[in-house]
């Protein structure tokens, strides 16, 4: 269990029940459960998706599509039967926030999931929650018992006529399945591994049928715009990028945590203000500003707003809210060759970039940051990444190669200081440790 | 559908909507390379390949799974597509273990294709490769997997195409692996698709590996010797001690009937032809043991003997038995040797399905039977009996990828759960050996229905009315008038096609050459056959003793000589005491030393179908040329020995085989640069009947004859040189006849299995004792 931190710049919604017992749905219909779905329950479908388009609500899983778009995607006159799935893999390095609103707040969830299927027509909903976070799919799975026994799920919900069905289902503990169409292979019973696109799920989802996919936070965000107001959500964030997110800060830092802050919050004051700042006096080096898949800043670039637009602008993403931040006595060769090895034990395999490029990448940088680099390595590094760059079947590629191209980029005399056989600069005992592989000339 | 304009590299190219990018891609005749990528196959995306431009599009997109829109402006090369290919070559190379000088796929390979068309020649890393030790996964397929690239395309032919779904993906990453079914070995049905589709030498034959080099063979594409389904199969040759070696079965040349496909006799079951107990040298009877002789010393003695017999005892005293596996040629040659040389209708086979029943169902019925082509394209299929899975693999295979492919309709009635159950809209289960009933049935008979399956059987008919194109194909179980029965009832579908299946590679041939004794060729009636009197001077009026009543003959003393050309009619009519022939002059023709030519006076060492030219009939009807690929010393094709007997009896082989006079024209050099040019002059006079048979051993010469005498074979000469199946006419073929149907004795093959040929192919032995390895120890002790 996590432990819950705050700060006066928040502006609690989606965490506005954390730690409030509100997995107890006693609880949860104390502090308002419950009353958005049957406010949706009155509102016609379009008038949902008006809502979330108002609100301004992007995807939080990472791409940040809008919310209200996506659902209106999904064909209104198909015969077939229509699902709406919660995407409760978190798995992005960096990213830490799903598993609080699924610890502190499951019937949030299941209310967004209701929204949502109200929304589309849909008429069951699937919460797919991580294989690791085994004790919240406990959780959940309370949650789900909990709210069949007051009628909320099931037949005739809330008397209104209208039945919906809610399951949970669990990961079996790989990244890749964080990507939809994996995800919806992997809900099937297959190896998750992901789909051709198009057709996207919108129109051919899960079992073939039109399906909504949304992040938690995502989902956890409907029942209160529709409670709150959408034209409130929207005005916490900035034009275009409505409301508020939880951002993940961790890394350096002195108060790290799931902080839920308005979209276009500076980064800057993100990390010394919110934060705390660095310890131990240290200076900055880098920034992750979205989880482990997002170029990375350096310390010159971190006086940006955080909200989409914002972070694009300086060349990275916002993506899933993860902000590391890495103060000056970190080695980024070891950095770029720890985010390798994450990336090259979860790719699925499929296409040929993300497979052998991840797995060239880090054999690379693991002799590279253990002393047995040449020059040529350098550039091979940048080429093989920008090789895998917009070329392979999913995004995991492309969330590869990001920040390696990043670092090669920004950071490349730190590469330089690897060289001819020298130890880490950063940590010379413990490269001396590692194996060190011959050192070849070229 | 509707048409889509779309422009490739500035030229404009019009597709069906719905065409995938790089289908039309290939219409408009630029090449986007692919690996992963497989006509007929799901779509995978995996290799990254084929990624081209289109404008509007901010990153590369794969064409294989981009459907073409109006309008889409695609380009294919530049320097952002060449350089996207490179890196997938040099990414895929990376971890390959480059042993090409001793990867059997070397010199064919599709890896080392596009890297010589669009790889880089410079190795970017130096770390070890991720290596791991070949595996053999059953007695015909190996893997390498360090040669694997993961394209999936042995994974999904094994599940898509033949539903067997043996090999699957373990592990994840660059960890990712091609793994069988069974943990470290395969259960499947050893088709071999796998090896054949795989771009690389990962996946190997277990029959051809390490055996040469690819460009040391030359290649033949003929017809499978094996079962009635007429797959064509490509043979690689090379020169060895005992003279022409066959070294590999595959399926190369997609040209023949069976497409992508051929099953494991197709493919590995060749290797009959280089058994060492092939018979090479003549063999005479002497002191009650078979002793080799000169040819010139056999062919006298058998000779002179029969013609000494004929001349004491009459032609009704003498019998042919002739085979399922020989040429159309030399079934025809042998019928008209028997009726004309030897002076006797007593001519017959194995017969393996009833044919004349077939054609006297169908005769003056234009356009009633199906060619296995036509399988594939099919809207409804019936299948009565039989189990295609089993005994016609190809049939099986057309079947099923019509109904994924095409969602045709399949209905499978059979008194066994068989596996294209699978693929059925409807199946009825009927009692054992009730298909004759079911016949019935379909024809009116309603109260041939079995009472508990009233209703199945009426909603099953009622549905098959309402079809249109019907394919009915129907096993050796349905004979005589039930035959009889269901063409009643299919013919009045509209468009509906029939297919009777039999055994063996020339069934249909031999039935069709008239092996019978009261059937001409073209199951033409004796009483009939003026056409035939006239052509060949002369023909016994009497209709001749069928096989079994042969047999029964010679034990009554009655047959005073039995001439046997590839048949084992002792071993098939288990008759096993060899009493019943003891007093039976036997002269026998075949490859080995079968359980008959145990028994012979004199016995003939035959070319096998690999080993000869002529053609052959599919049980469907399609007729395809049988080339000469392989040579073993010693033998002689079974046309070849005909004559040289015929002429030792006396008899004037010009009225045999209308071979010619004249001088063969020069064609050109037939090696060497002009080679294909002479190959093209060659195919195109032979077609034209300008090439002028010279030699009386030239089954070309008897072609002719069939062309001109047998109804039905009227085929396009130069479609079948050039190497294409031509389906035949059976309903321009005589009356045909009903008749014993106990005359039908079905092999009833497995997918193991090929008669005595079967016997003879150790490949074919090791996939089933290890399929089965108890079964192999019985049959040891």
């Amino acid at each position: 269990m996590a432990d819950l931190v705050s700060h006066p710049d928040e502006v609690k919604v989606v965490s506005k029940r954390f730690g409030q017992g509100a997995a107890d749905i006693d609880r949860y219909l104390a502090l308002d459960g419950y009353k958005a779905v049957q406010k949706a329950l009155e509102m016609t479908p379009d008038a949902i998706i008006g809502e979330i388009k108002t609100s301004g609500l992007r995807g939080r899983g990472g791409a940040g599509f809008p919310t209200g778009m996506k659902w209106s995607f999904v064909p209104k006159d198909s015969p077939k039967a229509k699902y709406i799935l919660c995407n409760g893999d978190e798995s992005e390095p960096g990213t830490c926030k799903d598993r609080l609103i699924l610890e502190h707040d499951p019937h949030a969830v299941i209310e967004g999931v209701m929204i949502a299927g109200l929304a589309v027509n849909a008429q069951s909903g699937y919460i797919y929650i991580r294989g690791e976070y085994r004790y919240l799919s406990i959780i959940m799975q309370k949650a789900i018992r909990d709210a069949y026994a007051k009628g909320f799920l099931g037949k005739n919900i809330f008397g209104s006529g209208k039945s919906f069905d809610v399951y949970w289902h669990g990961g079996a503990g790989a990244y890749e399945v964080g990507e939809e169409s994996a995800l919806m292979e992997s809900l099937e019973g297959k190896r998750g591994v992901p789909r051709i696109k198009p057709p996207f799920p919108a129109v051919v989802g899960l079992w073939g049928s039109p399906t909504v996919i949304n992040n938690v936070e995502t989902l956890a965000s409907a029942p209160h715009i529709l409670l709150d107001g959408a034209q409130r959500f929207a005005d916490y964030g900035t034009p275009k990028n409505g409301g508020v997110r939880l951002f993940c800060l961790s890394g350096h830092v002195n108060k790290p945590g799931v902080y839920e802050l308005p979209l276009g919050y500076s980064l800057k004051k993100m990390i010394y203000e919110v934060g705390g700042g660095i310890p131990g006096g240290k200076k900055i080096k880098a920034v992750v500003p979205g989880g482990s898949s997002t170029p990375v800043l350096t310390a010159d670039e971190i006086d940006i707003a955080m909200d989409f637009d914002g972070v694009a602008k300086a060349g990275s993403m916002l993506g899933s809210g993860g902000v590391v931040v890495i103060d000056d006595s970190t080695c980024m060769v070891r950095f770029a060759q720890y985010i390798m090895k994450f990336y090259q034990h979860e790719s699925c395999g499929w296409c040929i970039p993300c497979r052998e490029g991840t797995d060239w990448l880090k054999k690379t940088l693991d002799r590279f940051h253990a002393g047995g680099g040449i020059r040529k390595d350098i550039d091979n590094i940048q080429y093989l990444a920008e090789n895998m760059m917009g070329r392979t079947f999913c995004p995991l590629g492309d969330a590869a190669a990001m920040p390696t191209i990043s670092i090669v980029k920004k950071f490349r005399k730190e590469f330089e200081d690897h060289l001819e056989g020298k130890p880490c600069p950063f940590d010379p005992v413990g490269s001396a440790r590692q194996q060190l592989l011959p050192v070849l000339s070229h | 559908m509707s048409d889509v304009n779309i422009t490739v590299d500035g030229k404009k190219v019009t597709a069906p909507a719905g065409t995938l990018l790089i289908e039309a891609c290939k219409t408009s005749g630029v090449e986007v390379p692919a690996f992963c990528y497989y006509p007929g196959l799901s779509l995978q995306g995996a290799c990254r390949m084929c990624m081209v431009k289109i404008e509007k599009m901010p990153k590369l997109q794969t064409a294989c799974t981009t459907v073409i829109n109006e309008g889409m402006n695609v380009t294919t090369a530049g320097e952002e597509v060449e350089q996207a290919r490179k890196s997938m070559v040099e990414l895929l190379l990376g971890n390959h273990p480059l042993d090409c000088p001793v990867c059997d796929a070397g010199g064919e390979c599709e890896l080392q294709d596009m890297t010589f068309s669009y790889g880089a020649a410079e190795s970017k890393y130096m770390e070890s490769k991720n290596h791991k030790e070949e595996q053999q996964w059953s007695p015909v397929v190996f893997f390498d997997r360090p040669r694997c690239i993961l394209c999936y395309r042995c994974v999904r032919v094994c599940d898509e195409a033949m539903d067997v779904a043996a090999l699957g993906i373990q592990n994840r990453g660059s960890g990712s692996v091609i793994a069988p079914n069974m943990g470290d070995h395969l259960d499947c049905e050893e088709c071999g698709m796998c090896i054949d589709i795989c771009p690389v030498g990962a996946l190997t034959s277990g029959a051809y590996r390490y055996k040469t080099r690819p460009w040391e063979m030359t290649h033949t594409g003929t017809a499978c010797a094996h079962c009635a389904d007429g797959c064509k199969t490509t043979l690689g040759v090379r020169r060895s001690e005992t003279g022409m070696e066959i070294v590999r079965g595959d399926n190369r040349d997609k040209s023949g009937p069976n497409g992508d496909f051929l099953c494991v006799k197709g493919r590995y079951a060749f290797d009959f032809a280089n058994h060492t107990d092939r018979l090479t040298q003549p063999l005479i009877r002497r002191d009650g043991k078979l002793v080799p002789v000169t040819w010139e010393e056999a062919l006298t003695f058998a000779g002179q003997k029969l013609a000494a017999i004929r001349d004491e005892h009459g032609g009704a005293s003498v019998g042919v038995i002739g085979s399922n596996r020989t040429t159309n040629e030399e079934n025809y040659l042998l019928q008209k040797f028997a009726r004309v040389a030897l002076g006797t209708n007593n001519v017959d086979h194995v017969r393996t399905a009833d044919f004349p029943a077939f054609a006297a169902a169908l005769a003056g019925k234009p356009g009633a039977t199906a060619s296995v082509r036509e399988v594939l394209t099919a809207p409804a299929i019936l299948v009565i009996g039989n189990d295609p899975t089993e005994q016609h693999p190809l049939l099986a295979y057309q079947i099923r990828n019509n109904v994924r492919l095409n969602k045709a309709r399949l209905y499978v009635v059979n008194s066994q759960s068989i596996k294209l159950r699978r693929q059925a809209t409807l199946f009825a289960q009927i009692p054992q050996g009730g298909e004759g009933t079911f016949a019935s049935y379909l024809a009116g008979d309603d109260q041939s229905a079995p009472s508990a399956s009233r209703d199945e059987w009426s909603a099953l008919r009622d549905q098959l009315r309402k079809e249109t194109g019907l394919v009915v194909a129907f096993g050796s179980e349905l004979r005589g008038n039930d035959i009889a029965s269901l063409a009643k009832f299919a013919l009045k579908i509209t468009g509906a096609k029939l297919i009777c299946l039999a055994d063996y590679a020339n069934s249909r041939g031999a039935a069709d050459m008239g092996l019978y004794p009261d059937l001409l060729p073209g199951y033409v009636p004796l009483a009939k056959g003026s056409k035939f009197r006239d052509a060949w001077g002369s023909l016994p009026d009497a209709a001749g003793l069928t096989l079994p009543g042969m047999l029964d003959a010679a034990k009554n003393r009655k047959l005073k000589a039995l001439f046997v050309v590839g048949a084992n009619p002792v071993a098939r009519m288990k008759m096993l005491d060899a009493e019943g022939l003891a007093n039976t002059f036997l002269v026998v023709q075949d490859i080995f030393l079968s359980e008959t030519a145990a028994l012979a006076d004199v016995v003939f060492p035959a070319a096998s179908a690999y080993e000869k030219a002529g053609t052959f009939t599919n049980t469907y009807g399609d007729l395809q040329l049988v080339k000469k690929a392989a040579e073993i010393t010693g033998t002689k094709s079974d046309f070849e020995i005909i004559v040289r007997l015929a002429e030792r009896m006396g008899f004037d082989v010009r009225k045999l085989v209308t071979f010619g006079t004249g001088t063969r024209a020069d064609m050109g050099q037939s090696r060497g640069v002009q080679s294909g040019e002479a190959d093209r002059n060659a195919v195109w006079l032979e077609a034209q009947n300008l090439e002028p048979k010279l030699s009386p051993f030239d089954p070309a010469a008897a072609f002719d004859e069939i062309q001109a005498l047998v109804p039905g074979y009227q085929v396009s000469r130069l479609n079948l040189m050039a190497g294409n199946d031509q389906p035949t006419q059976l309903d321009l073929n005589g009356v045909g006849a009903i008749g014993d149907p106990s005359l039908i004795q079905p092999a009833n093959n497995g997918l193991f299995s090929s008669g005595s040929l079967g016997r003879y192919s150790k490949t074919l032995n090791t996939v089933i004792e290890n399929k089965n390895p108890q079964s192999s120890e019985v049959a040891a002790n």
